[in-house]
């Protein structure tokens, strides 16, 4: 493991420690007040989405092209933090929306878009546990599919008629806001490195155990 | 042919006409225009305290449940490498 896992997984626990009195300390939004207060982690877990899925789609491209296996271990762990990190957001969401727009869920273009790749990417997961021998490959072009929504995802707010906020809220918000939310991105940054470069420990374990197995085989 | 669809239609919508032809008129309270939000009495505003609660525990739950998950892995892992390493100790 590297060097730097361990400073980093304490500079990680002490953010996330410091997070809720960094967010607790942010001015209160105008028309959402309190509520708003999810901003702080929906969208850092959606910028952590966004950034997986294009580390999962870049790797598998890498595998495909190059048939680097060190590749297809990080698009598999990159994969599972797709899921994992917007799982977080599809739930921070609709307990968001629920008190500022009054419902829910919404099937507007960013919430579906969302829901969308997720689900091509658990879909991702599920092929490559139970698809059986060369399921790689099929993965593979899986997360390339994938991360060539992300920016359709992302650009949706600007071009269709949708509840969600705009992407031009990061850029205006408040000076106290600011603070918090980039404290928070940081948090979320560094907690994503920690968890791929782990998972990516599993990968290779499980790939030293199968040399081991092959090797005794013959 | 025709009239037996007509008839099946006529049955079919019955029972709709003499519901809403039963139905009592829209009680005076019912609400005829838009109120924001912010303009509803307390009584009727939604609390956000838990709903930012129940966010943020989710938040904490889900990665201390996936961190559990791989811990569980990688220790399940080692174990069976280190099985390994002691039955060839070559390798």
């Amino acid at each position: 493991m590297s060097r730097l896992f361990v400073p980093l997984l304490i500079l990680a626990a002490a953010l996330f420690a410091a997070a809720p009195f960094v967010v607790a300390n942010a001015p209160f939004e105008e028309t959402m007040g309190l509520v708003q207060k999810v901003f702080y982690y929906h969208v850092p877990s959606a910028m952590m989405m966004f950034v997986s899925a294009f580390v999962c789609g870049i790797a598998s491209a890498i595998y495909l092209f190059r048939r680097s296996a060190v590749a297809d271990r990080i698009a598999q762990a990159a994969g599972e933090m797709v899921v994992l990190f917007g799982l977080i957001v599809l739930v921070t969401g609709p307990l968001w929306a629920r008190k500022a727009w009054g419902v829910w869920w919404e099937w507007d273009a960013r919430l579906t878009s969302s829901l969308l790749l997720w689900m091509i990417f658990l879909g991702y997961l599920l092929v490559r546990r139970f698809g059986g021998p060369g399921s790689e490959k099929l993965a593979g072009a899986m997360a390339l599919f994938g991360m060539a929504n992300v920016p359709f995802v992302y650009v949706s707010v600007n071009y269709w008629r949708t509840l969600h906020p705009k992407t031009s809220v990061v850029m205006t918000l408040a000076p106290g806001m600011r603070a918090a939310f980039w404290f928070s991105v940081a948090a979320f940054v560094i907690l994503y490195v920690l968890l791929l470069t782990l998972r990516k420990r599993l990968e290779d374990r499980q790939a030293t155990v199968e040399q081991i197995y092959l090797a005794l085989e013959e | 042919m025709k009239r037996l669809v007509l008839v099946i239609a006529l049955i079919a919508l019955l029972p709709d006409a003499v519901i809403h032809a039963q139905q009592p008129p829209p009680s005076p309270t019912v609400q005829e225009e838009f109120v924001p939000v912010s303009a509803l009495p307390q009584a009727e505003q939604l609390p956000a305290a838990p709903l930012l609660i129940a966010a943020y525990a989710f938040v904490w739950v889900a990665l201390m449940v996936y961190v559990w998950s791989l811990w569980r892995r990688l220790s399940r892992l080692e174990r069976d490498l280190a099985d390994l390493q002691r039955r060839v100790p070559k390798l």
